[in-house]
């Protein structure tokens, strides 16, 4: 092996010899296909090229479905990129698998990083150590829609600032037939979406418990905040009846539908709702209880530095990996994507704050939690399943609860074997 | 050196002393090799790793252990499998039957309709030819509650209250499999359609001439006779039953197999174990059980077919 690499270190320097020296180090980019998103590297990369003449930048994209067994199978032949783009909560399992290698700490600084990015970014470190680091973030935030709003004689620019006045919003804009059933909803509720991190990262934080314990390792819901946060989600549906899981199929589509007047949702929801044409509608931040406690769920895509880059292509990668994340990047990431930038300085501008839309979920930014999954489709289950006992079986939330405890804590169990 | 050109020599000549009839053998067999070859490498050896990957723990970034049987202790003694293994005969004992009991029906009393005979058979194949998700979809729309579901709108304008369907966990099965039974009805009923049409009408003829009821020619003459088809499609439609995937996945794509795994099939376990879970061990166990079921009922079927 280390002949073979000292061989092929001896062909390189001959073939750079051979062409002048002036040969580029080529390194490759991969991220999954979403049309602003890859246009938005595609401009990065063309302004990092021109002020690194010496380095080509390939990106590859390809479908989302799937993406963590590509890149793993590619790595792991020796294939693949030398920046890939992952999901924080994939950590985990690409450090698992050899396939991300640790930030030098000459390069990125971790004193550097935590005074710069917003605390969410935590989530890729490991002991000391960084293992990526994002362009942009996302939080949720309530979006509501105030054609629904004046029709039921609501202030459309005053929206529910409390859960209360969320619940109360709810009940004068929710919409039924004769029979009683829902036509139009005051409120979606769709733990398939986004309310389940709703409920994890919010609700029960502000109904007095935590979530996990222990970086995240410890399901530690299953107390009376936990069973308030479920009895208050469901509630929504059982005893305000302002909205039901299932209707429209999906709470994004209700609410894009015109048929619900409020819904949990985030950022990355901005370009599909964007293009509503029927309607008016406004973000604000997520409901406060009734003490002022406020919290939030953000995410990010990070980009990291994969084990495959070695000798001129890592420090290459070192370069675009710092490019990336530069504040440069981010202002041209949130205009093409429409994402917000991971760095203070460069979010938290106060044309940004004020903005109607960027502003309520920057805000969120602030106090913003992130939970590190370990699998997040089999964790969203348990949640979805939690809920449907008790809206469809008509179980007792406290029971329910007891459930969800047990089998997230399996899952987590058995992923950190 | 001179012992290799003597051994050349010595195949050259055990060639050139062969038969005409060994040559004909070995020239077959190294045809017959490029399938056998393919086969191997494409059905076997992943058929046989995916026996030996059911006893590790394999999960893609971690390099795999031998842990033994414990993956299928696991699996019997996971709640989910026995749940998943319920619906899945569920998929199996309600679909079968009724598909074919609707597809005769229709093949029978198609097969006297002279009117527009091969417009309506078309109508009823088509089904058959749209993809199975984009009719899922569809499907999801109609059990909708009001206001966009149809279904719904039609029982609540009859004044009936309107049903759950997919979010109930008892109604989302049988809702699940109509558009399944739906797409196989025009593949059953062409197959039926050949079969009756197989029976001589001389037996039939006959049979008037001598009196027998409607009832018992149907009972006495096309049933026998359509034994052979019939075993056909069962087998053919239990095992597609067994392997129900895609209807149930797109028809729920939020909660696939859900509400509360109340339609979740083996199928969609294996897949959301190793692509989502990323268990490659575990749901590789998952795949030989299915495997096993499979091969049962193969078996089934061949000895229904012998006694014939």
């Amino acid at each position: 092996m280390r002949f073979s690499h000292m061989l092929a270190s001896v062909a390189l320097g001959l073939a750079t010899l051979a062409s002048t020296g002036a040969k580029a180090v080529e390194i490759e980019y991969w991220q999954y296909v979403f049309d602003t998103r890859v246009k938005a590297m595609n401009q990065l990369i063309a302004k990092f090229q021109d002020a690194n003449p010496d380095i080509k930048v390939k990106q590859t994209t390809f479908p989302y479905a799937d993406y963590q067994t590509k890149v793993a199978a590619a790595i792991l032949a020796g294939q693949g990129p030398d920046v890939v783009q992952l999901f924080y909560g994939w950590t985990d399992n690409f450090i698992a698998g050899k396939m991300i290698r640790p930030l030098r700490a000459e390069a990125f600084p971790a004193a550097e990083i935590e005074r710069d990015f917003f605390p969410i970014v935590s989530a890729m470190k490991r002991g000391n150590d960084y293992y990526g680091l994002p362009t942009a973030v996302r939080s949720l935030a309530l979006f509501y829609n105030k054609k629904a709003f004046k029709d039921a004689g609501l202030d459309p620019n005053n929206p529910p600032k409390t859960l209360e006045e969320l619940v109360a919003a709810a009940e004068k804009t929710v919409k039924r037939d004769g029979s009683g059933n829902i036509v139009s909803a005051g409120m979606t509720l769709d733990m398939g979406g986004q309310d389940h991190q709703w409920w994890r990262e919010v609700l029960i934080r502000q109904f007095g418990g935590v979530p996990y314990t222990e970086n995240d390792t410890k399901v530690a819901y299953n107390d009376e905040a936990g069973v308030k946060a479920l009895t208050f989600y469901t509630d929504l549906q059982k005893k305000h009846k302002v909205g039901q899981a299932g209707f429209m199929d999906e709470g994004q589509a209700a609410f894009r539908g015109g048929l619900a007047a409020m819904t949990i949702d985030g950022t990355f929801r901005l370009g599909s709702f964007g293009t509503i044409k029927a309607f008016e509608w406004g973000v604000t931040e997520l409901p406060a209880n009734a003490q002022g406690v406020r919290s939030n769920y953000a995410s990010y895509f990070a980009n990291a530095l994969t084990t495959k880059a070695e000798g001129e292509k890592l420090a290459a990668a070192e370069k675009f990996l710092k490019y990336v994340s530069s504040p440069e990047a981010m202002k041209v990431w949130m205009e093409v994507v429409g994402e917000l930038p991971a760095r203070r300085e460069v979010a938290l501008t106060p044309e940004n704050v004020a903005h109607p839309v960027y502003g309520p979920f920057l805000k969120g930014l602030e106090y913003a939690h992130t939970t590190l999954f370990k699998d997040e489709a089999a964790q969203r289950q348990a949640a979805i399943d939690m809920a449907n006992r008790v809206l469809i079986g008509g179980e007792d939330p406290k029971t329910s609860l007891a459930k969800a405890a047990e089998a997230e804590q399996a899952i987590i169990d058995r992923a950190k074997r | 050196m001179s012992a290799v050109s003597h051994r050349e020599a010595a195949s050259g000549g055990l060639w050139s002393r062969m038969s005409l009839g060994q040559k004909q053998v070995i020239w077959a067999w190294s045809f017959l090799a490029v399938p056998l070859v393919f086969y191997v490498v494409i059905r076997f050896w992943p058929t046989f790793q995916a026996f030996y990957l059911s006893t590790t723990d394999w999960t893609i970034t971690k390099p795999a252990a031998f842990v033994g049987l414990e993956n299928y202790w696991r699996l019997f003694e996971d709640p989910l499998f026995w749940q998943v293994f319920r619906n899945t005969f569920l998929y199996l004992i309600l679909g079968t039957p009724i598909s074919l009991l609707i597809s005769f029906v229709v093949a029978y009393y198609l097969d006297r309709v002279r009117f527009m005979h091969s417009f309506i058979r078309a109508l009823y194949f088509l089904p058959f030819l749209t993809t199975a998700a984009a009719m899922a979809w569809v499907w999801r729309w109609f059990y909708q509650p009001v206001p966009i579901g149809v279904i719904n709108d039609l029982l609540s304008s009859l004044g009936v209250p309107q049903q759950p369907f997919l979010r109930s966990t008892t109604q989302a099965l049988p809702a699940v499999l109509a558009p399944a039974v739906w797409a196989g009805l025009g593949f059953q009923i062409i197959i039926f359609l050949a079969g009756l049409r197989a029976i001589p009408v001389t037996y039939y003829e006959a049979a008037r001439i001598d009196g027998l009821s409607e009832g018992a020619i149907l009972r006495k003459i096309t049933l026998p006779l359509l034994k052979p088809t019939l075993v056909f499609l069962v087998v053919f439609s239990s095992i597609g039953f067994l392997r129900i995937f895609d209807q149930v996945y797109n028809i729920n794509t939020n909660d696939p197999g859900g509400p509360l795994n109340s339609t979740k099939p083996l199928v969609l376990m294996i897949y959301q174990t190793a692509f989502s879970s990323y268990e490659m061990g575990y749901a590789a166990a998952q795949t030989v059980v299915l495997f096993v079921i499979l091969l049962v009922i193969s078996l089934v079927q061949l000895r229904l077919m012998r006694d014939r």
